[in-house]
C-alpha cells in the first residue's frame, strides 16, 4: 500500500537534459561569482565549467562562462534567476544563438622515461600540444581544444604517464560579427 | 551641495532624504555611532523592538500598510542574524525593506572578532541584494541605491552591512540626482504585441477567470483600481491568492474568494473548467495549483508578472508578458475600450450560472454550536463588528490565518498582512505594530494562534511603548491546528508534539505587559466582549476559546486536483480521520 508522505506535489514532468554555454556579462563587483556559484546551488542547477575574468577594466565588466545541463525550462529557470540578479547586465545562450566557438585551455604533466616518453611527444604533436617545461624525466604541455578533445587529449596521456592536470574551463563566443558586450 | 558629515550621520540623513519617518531597530555595539546619529534629530523615528526579528516583521507590516519601504536597523552578529528569518520572509512574499546592520570595522573582518559574522555571506540567498560598504565614498551612493532596488522591480529586502570604522570615517555626502543603480532596469511596459494578443484571446473567451497577486498590491493601489475596471468591462468572474486579497472588493458579485488549498469551491472550480486565465501578478505557487499535471487542464494562460522568472517556471502560459501590473493593466484596459470588446454575452452567462451554482454549494458553510465558539464564528463576528472601520488585519500562520483570509473580507488593498511564502509564525504581532506606526488612527487587529503568538510575544512591550492599540485576538484552540490537521491527514491521527501544553494565561499575560486581557469561551457573549475589546484604545490580547477539533476546509489534499476538494461536510463530523477519504493513489501525491 502507498504511503502519503508530505504536503507537497509530486514531480510530474520529464523533458529530456541538454547540455548549454552561457556568457553572462556582470559588474566586477565583491561577491558577484557568489551570488552566481550560490544560485547555482541553491536551486539545484548544475555547473559543469566556470569561467571568469574581468574583460573591462575600466567599466569593471567580468565576463563569466558557465556551462551547464538542464531540461529546456531549467535552462530558462537559470537564464531568467541570473537575470534577476542585481550585478547581472545581461545573459546569452550561447548554445541557442547558434554553434558558439568553445575552447579550454589545459597544462598536463607528464612523467616517464624509454617508450613512454616517446610516445608522449608523439600524442602531444598530434593534439598540437606545446611544450612549456621539459626535464629529462618529465614534460609540461599545454593544449587547447575543445572539451571533447581535451578530455581525448588527457585520456592518452595518463597511458603514458600523466601526474597532474590543471584546465581552465570554457571560454566561448558566439560566431559572426555581432559582439556581446 | 555635498556636505561633510561622518558615515553614521550619512545612513540618518539618506534616511531624511528618502523621507523615512519609521526605522525599526534594535542598538547593538557595531550600530552605535548611528544609534548617536539618530539621537541628535527628530526626523526619523526610531520604533525600538524587543527582537530583530520583530523589527523586521513590524517593518514588513508597514511597509504592507502604507506602500512605502520598510526600514530596519541592527546591530552585528547576533542583530543581524536574529533578522534572518524576517528577511527571508519578506524575499519569499516580495517585501521592499532596507535592513542597515552594523558590522565590525574593515580591518577585523574575517578574524573572528568580536559578534563579526559574515551577514552579506548569510543574507545573500535571502535578500534581493546586499553591500558590504567597505569604503565612506561608496556609502552615499549605496544607501540611495538601496532604496531603489527594495522597491523596483520585483520588490524585496536589501541589506547594507556598514562597518563601524565606516559609520565613523568622516566623507562627502550628496543626495545623488538620481538613486537608480547604474544598471538594473526592471521591465515596466508591457510588450503591445503580447497584450494585444492577451486581449484578443480574452475576447473570444468563453470561460474566463481571473487569478490575481500579491504582484497587483506590490505594484500599488493604481493597479488595483485598474483592475477593478477591467474586471467590471469585461463581467469575468475573478479570484485572488492569499497575497492578492483586497486588490478586488471581496463584496463584489464577481469576486468568487480566494482560490487555492484553501480555496473556495467556485474558485478553484472555475479555475479547473476555464478556457482563458488571466494571471495577473500570481506566482502559480503550489498551494494554488496543486497536482501540476492535473492543474487548469482546458485553458489558455496569459500571466502579467514584473519578473520574467516567475512567467514559465512551474506553469506553462501561453502570452507572458513582463511588466508592473499597473502598467499592463492600464494598456488592458484601454486596447479594451478601444475595441470595444466584449466576449461573447451567452456563453458568459453560461459561465456565469455554472458558476453560480458552485456558489450555491455554499462551501464555507460550517455547523456552529450554541456551547462552544466555532472559530470560523469568531472571524465572522469579528469582520461583521469591525467591517465598518476598515480594519488592517495582520495574521500568524496556521488555521486561523486561513479562516480570516476566508471569512473576513477585504474590500480595500493594503489592509491584509499574513505571511504567506516563507508562512512564518510570530509574524502577525509585529506586523500589527508596524501597520499601526502607518496608520496610527485606525483599528489594527492580529489574527492569532495561541501557539503562533507565543513566537513574538514580547513585542507586546513595544506596542504598549509607543501606544500602539494592537488587537491581538487569539483563537485559542489548544493545538497547532494546522499541525494536528495534517498530522489527521498524514499520520494517522498521531498528534506527536502539536498539543499547546502549559499555555500562559493570556489574560493575565496582557496585563503583565501593561495592556488589556480579555477572555471568551461563550459565543453568546462573543459580540460584547469583541465590542469591549474595539473600544478600548489600548493594546488588547483577546483570548478568544474556540472548538479545539475544527479543521480548516474546503481543502484540496496535495495531489488532487482543482474538482477533487474536500468540503466541510464530507465527513459529517469534524474530528474524525479524515485521511480516510483520500485515495490510496492520492496519498501518494500529497
Ligand atoms: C498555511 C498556509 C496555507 C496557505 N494556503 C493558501 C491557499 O489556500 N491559497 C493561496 O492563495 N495561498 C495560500 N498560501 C500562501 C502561499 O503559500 C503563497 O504565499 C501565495 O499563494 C503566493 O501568492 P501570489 O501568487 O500572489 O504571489 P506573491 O508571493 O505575492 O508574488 C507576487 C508575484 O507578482 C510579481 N510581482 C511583484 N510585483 C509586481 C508588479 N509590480 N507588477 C507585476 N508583477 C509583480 C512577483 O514577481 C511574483 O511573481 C498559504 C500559506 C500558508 C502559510
Ligand atoms: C516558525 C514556524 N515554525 C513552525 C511552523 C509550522 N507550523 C505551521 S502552522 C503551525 C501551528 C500553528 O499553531 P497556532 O498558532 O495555534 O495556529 P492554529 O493552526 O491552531 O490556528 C506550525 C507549527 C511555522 N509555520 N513557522
Ligand atoms: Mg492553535
Amino acid at each position: 500500500m502507498l504511503q502519503m508522505k508530505t504536503h507537497y506535489p509530486d514531480a510530474t514532468r520529464v523533458e529530456p537534459v541538454n547540455r548549454h554555454t552561457l556568457a553572462i556579462v556582470v559588474d566586477n563587483e565583491p561577491g558577484v561569482l557568489a551570488r552566481i556559484a550560490g544560485l547555482f546551488s541553491g536551486r539545484g542547477y548544475n555547473i559543469e565549467s566556470l569561467t571568469v575574468t574581468e574583460t573591462q577594466h575600466e567599466a569593471h565588466i567580468s565576463r563569466i562562462t558557465i556551462v551547464t545541463t538542464g531540461t529546456h525550462s531549467i535552462i530558462q529557470q537559470i537564464k531568467s534567476q541570473l537575470e534577476r540578479l542585481v550585478p547581472v547586465h545581461r545573459v546569452v545562450d550561447l548554445t541557442l544563438t547558434g554553434e558558439a566557438v568553445e575552447r579550454e585551455l589545459c597544462l598536463v604533466k607528464v612523467v616517464g622515461k624509454g617508450d613512454h616518453r616517446v610516445e608522449a611527444m608523439r600524442l602531444a604533436s598530434a593534439f598540437g600540444a606545446r611544450t612549456l617545461d621539459a626535464t629529462l624525466t618529465s614534460f609540461v604541455y599545454e593544449m587547447t581544444g575543445t572539451t571533447d578533445e581535451v578530455e581525448r587529449f588527457i585520456k592518452l596521456m595518463t597511458a603514458v604517464g600523466l601526474v597532474e592536470v590543471s584546465r581552465t574551463g570554457v571560454a566561448a563566443m558566439a560566431r559572426g560579427a555581432e559582439g556581446i558586450m | 551641495m555635498s556636505e561633510t558629515m561622518t558615515g553614521a550621520e550619512m545612513v540618518i540623513r539618506a534616511l531624511q532624504d528618502q523621507g523615512v519617518e519609521h526605522v525599526f531597530g534594535y542598538p547593538g555595539g557595531a550600530v552605535l555611532p548611528i544609534y548617536d546619529a539618530l539621537f541628535h534629530q527628530e526626523k526619523v523615528r526610531h520604533v525600538l523592538v524587543r527582537h530583530e526579528q520583530g523589527a523586521v516583521h513590524a517593518a514588513e507590516g508597514y511597509a504592507r500598510a502604507s506602500g512605502k519601504p520598510g526600514v530596519v536597523l541592527v546591530t552585528s552578529g547576533p542583530g543581524a542574524t536574529n533578522a534572518i528569518t524576517g528577511l527571508a520572509d519578506a524575499m519569499m512574499d516580495s517585501i521592499p525593506l532596507v535592513c542597515i546592520t552594523g558590522q565590525v570595522p574593515t580591518h577585523l573582518i574575517g578574524s573572528d572578532a568580536f559578534q563579526e559574522c559574515d551577514t552579506v555571506g548569510i543574507t545573500r540567498h535571502c535578500t534581493k541584494h546586499n553591500y558590504l560598504v567597505k569604503s565612506i565614498e561608496d556609502l552615499p551612493r549605496v544607501l540611495h541605491e538601496a532604496f531603489y532596488v527594495a522597491q523596483n522591480g520585483r520588490p524585496g529586502p536589501v541589506v547594507v552591512d556598514l562597518p563601524k570604522d565606516i559609520q565613523f570615517k568622516a566623507g562627502q555626502y550628496a543626495r545623488p540626482l538620481s538613486n537608480q543603480h547604474k544598471t538594473y532596469r526592471p521591465t515596466v511596459k508591457g510588450d503591445m504585441d503580447h497584450i494585444r494578443a492577451a486581449i484578443e484571446l480574452m475576447a473570444n473567451a468563453k470561460r474566463p477567470v481571473f487569478y490575481t497577486g500579491g504582484g497587483v498590491i506590490n505594484s500599488g493601489t493604481q493597479a488595483s483600481a485598474l483592475l477593478r475596471e477591467l474586471v467590471q468591462l469585461t463581467g469575468f468572474p475573478i479570484t485572488s491568492t492569499l497575497m492578492g486579497l483586497g486588490a478586488y472588493p471581496a463584496s463584489d458579485r464577481q469576486w468568487l474568494g480566494m482560490l487555492g488549498m484553501h480555496g473556495t469551491y467556485e474558485a478553484n472550480l472555475a479555475m479547473h473548467e476555464c478556457d482563458v486565465m488571466i494571471n495577473i501578478g500570481a506566482r502559480f505557487d503550489d498551494r494554488i495549483t496543486g497536482r501540476l499535471d492535473a492543474f487548469s487542464p482546458f485553458s489558455k494562460r496569459i500571466h502579467v508578472d514584473i519578473d520574467p522568472s516567475s512567467i514559465n517556471k512551474t506553469v506553462k502560459v501561453d502570452i507572458p508578458i513582463v511588466g508592473d501590473c499597473a502598467h499592463v493593466l492600464e494598456d488592458m484596459v484601454r486596447l479594451w475600450r478601444q475595441g470595444a470588446k466584449q466576449a461573447d454575452k451567452g456563453e458568459l452567462q453560461e459561465w456565469w450560472n455554472k458558476i453560480e451554482g458552485w456558489r450555491a454549494r455554499n462551501c464555507l458553510a460550517y455547523k456552529n454550536s450554541k456551547e462552544t465558539i466555532k472559530p470560523q464564528y469568531a472571524v465572522q463576528r469579528l469582520y461583521e463588528l469591525t467591517k465598518d472601520r476598515a480594519p488592517y488585519v495582520t495574521t500568524e500562520v496556521g488555521q486561523h490565518q486561513m479562516w480570516a483570509a476566508q471569512y473576513f473580507r477585504f474590500d480595500e488593498p493594503n489592509h491584509w498582512m499574513t505571511s504567506g511564502g516563507h508562512g512564518t509564525m510570530g509574524y502577525g504581532l509585529p506586523a500589527a505594530v508596524g501597520a499601526q506606526l502607518a496608520h496610527p488612527d485606525a483599528l489594527v487587529i492580529d489574527i492569532a494562534g495561541e501557539a503562533s503568538i507565543q513566537m513574538m510575544l514580547q513585542e507586546m512591550s513595544t506596542a504598549l511603548q509607543y501606544n500602539l492599540p494592537i488587537k491581538v485576538f487569539i483563537l485559542n484552540n489548544e493545538y497547532m491546528g494546522m499541525v494536528r490537521q495534517w498530522q489527521e491527514l498524514l499520520h494517522g491521527g498521531r498528534y506527536s508534539q502539536s498539543y499547546s501544553e502549559s499555555l500562559p494565561d493570556f489574560v493575565k499575560l496582557a496585563e503583565a505587559y501593561g495592556g488589556v486581557g480579555i477572555r471568551c469561551d461563550n459565543p453568546a457573549e462573543l459580540d460584547a466582549k469583541i465590542m469591549e475589546m474595539i473600544n478600548v484604545n489600548r493594546p488588547v490580547i483577546f483570548d478568544c476559546i474556540v472548538d479545539k477539533t475544527e479543521n480548516c476546509f474546503p481543502m484540496i489534499p496535495s495531489g488532487k486536483a482543482h474538482n477533487e476538494m474536500l468540503l466541510n461536510d464530507y465527513l459529517g463530523e469534524t474530528g474524525t480521520d479524515i485521511g480516510s477519504v483520500i485515495d490510496e493513489k492520492g496519498k501518494m501525491l500529497v
